[in-house]
């Protein structure tokens, strides 16, 4: 394969990935996609391109909409690299990958980082336990695989994605047995002031509720308000209930994927409502470093349409042009936010003692509060002090929940304490790997 | 603990811990394993817990198996291959592969 040097390098297959490589290319860019996955889509229209006509009527007009997107992408002139695994980015626009077992790099007049977003990990007590699973990942095997759940499905958390899982399950034919939400009356109330900014999407708003409909007339059990629930051996215990289940999806609303930014040492925001850290990211997709841009739900949750709308915007950025009506666009596509951002808080920013919080290290919440307690101040500390970050997944599933902790014992707020650095590689990578790659066409 | 949509989309053979599972051609690994209802895909390795996979997007780590002989492979970012050989990961790394 060898080094390449392009025009325009972009991180994520997605919709923001796709189009701005379908913008740039249009432009007359030369435009490489790398993208972890084997096609293209990213989580939200994984898999979109082999859909069938069952498949459509189960997942909804939303995501058979991503098809004109990939085929757009298919169509455009772009080297496009599925499998690749990014795992360094330079400011320069350098960047270093993996791909069948062996290392490469990308150089680039400008680098796209268009990596999307993950589910928050849901630091509840049993949640590392086998048949317990993100709602998006029980979405993503029916997508991928046509894998549908048997016996009693069990819905648990917050968040717009839990409810369309839910119905997407019915429709398959899955036994939603319960669904245990944990947002009530009372965060309607805290979002109602949005509501007529939220109206200049009214699509959106009368999906949501179109959602809660179907499961009504579904006749599935549905819970609001739920608290502290915690998981014993094939049972979810609410209060003095115990709901059993033989498949549990838990969700607690998605985060920006910020390990590619902050490896960059790009300035992070606290999003308040939502609890978690976006890059710093201007309206056309630029950041502090003149060479790297950001796009999609990466720079910020805003679902798969207004990601769409910043690809294309960031695409246009990199190709030198303006994109004001684009950025009208997305305004009215982002209007729907700051309603659902209140309405769907996350349910556990701060672990009870006896929950996992670092999966990779098997540390409670009691043991990062010792910690935090014998001296550990910050995060980073943390990783010494404790060992959490420092597992395999670097931190990715409790860098939120870590700092919460921390923040909580020593009675400040998580936006204080911050988040641990983040070094490359970004992504485990094998000696093998290193030694597979060609060190005269990379530049050395 | 899942069924298959196309129940006619199995080609692919896999070894499972010496177990022989059908996969469909586009799975992942872990889609095959889950759908041949192993749900633990090994132990933690600090506590030697039972653990699954968590995020099925490249994440959490939580799906991590041996592969072919090479360890620590995420089991949810794999195609299957026919003749592939899959090891549960067992605890804490040892020396002897």
């Amino acid at each position: 394969m060898g080094a390449v040097s392009v025009d325009l390098a972009i991180i994520g297959a997605g919709p923001a990935g796709m189009a701005a490589a379908v913008e740039a290319a249009g432009h007359g860019l030369k435009v490489c996609v790398l993208d972890d996955q084997p096609e293209p889509g990213g989580q939200i229209y994984r898999a979109v391109e082999r859909a069938g006509p069952e498949m459509e009527a189960i997942l909804g007009e939303d995501y058979a909409a991503g098809r004109a997107l990939a085929d757009a992408f298919r169509a455009a002139r772009v080297d496009y690299r599925p499998g690749s695994v990014v795992w360094r980015t330079d400011p320069d626009a350098r960047i270093a990958y993996s791909r069948a077992g062996r290392a490469d790099t990308v150089s680039a007049d400008r680098v796209l980082i268009a990596a999307g977003a993950m589910e928050r990990a849901m630091p509840i007590p049993g949640a590392t336990r086998p048949r317990v699973m993100g709602a998006g990942a029980a979405q993503g095997l029916l997508k991928a695989s046509g894998l549908v759940p048997e016996g009693r499905v069990v819905l648990a958390g917050t968040g717009p994605l839990l409810l369309l899982v839910a119905v997407q399950l019915v429709r398959a034919g899955a036994d939603v047995s319960a669904i245990l939400r944990t947002n009530d009356w009372r965060n309607h109330i805290d979002a109602a002031p949005f509501l007529p900014r939220a109206l200049a999407n009214r699509a959106e708003l009368a999906r949501g509720i179109g959602l809660h409909r179907f499961l009504r007339s579904a006749g599935i059990p549905i819970r609001t308000g739920v608290r502290d629930p915690r998981i014993e051996d094939g049972k979810v215990i609410v209060g003095d209930d115990a709901i059993p289940y033989d498949l549990l999806l838990l969700h607690d609303g998605i985060v920006p994927r910020t390990h590619l930014p902050r490896q960059l040492g790009i300035r992070h925001v606290w999003h308040g409502p939502q609890r978690h850290w976006h890059p710093d990211v201007g309206p056309v997709g630029r950041t502090e470093h003149e060479r790297i841009l950001i796009a999609g739900d990466c720079a910020g949750i805003a679902g798969a349409g207004a990601a769409a709308l910043s690809g294309r915007i960031a695409g246009r950025t990199a190709a030198g042009r303006e994109s004001l009506d684009l950025v009208r666009r997305l305004d009215r596509a982002k209007a729907t936010r700051p309603l659902l951002d209140t309405l769907f808080p996350p349910t556990a920013p701060v672990a009870p003692d006896d929950a996992v919080v670092c999966r990779c290290e098997s540390l409670t919440g009691a043991d990062i509060r010792r910690a935090a307690r014998d001296g550990a101040m910050g995060p980073n500390q943390m990783k010494a002090f404790a060992r959490a970050g420092m597992g395999p997944c670097q931190g990715r599933m409790c860098a939120l929940a870590t700092a919460e902790l921390i923040a909580d014992t020593h009675g400040l707020d998580a936006a204080e304490v911050g988040v641990w650095r983040v070094r490359p590689p970004v992504m485990p990578v094998t000696l093998g790997e290193l030694a597979a790659m060609d060190l005269q066409s990379s530049g050395g | 603990m899942f069924r298959r949509l196309n129940e006619n989309a199995g080609s692919v053979m896999l070894e499972v811990d010496g177990m022989a599972v059908t996969a469909a051609p586009g799975d992942t690994v872990a889609a095959a394993m889950l759908a041949a209802g192993i749900s633990a895909f090994g132990t933690a390795p600090v506590d030697g817990a039972p653990r699954g996979p968590y995020c099925l997007m490249g994440v959490c780590f939580g799906c991590l198996v041996r592969i072919d002989g090479e360890p620590d492979r995420r089991a949810c970012m794999e195609l299957v291959r026919d003749g592939m050989r899959i090891v549960g990961s067992a605890g804490a790394a040892g020396w002897a592969p």
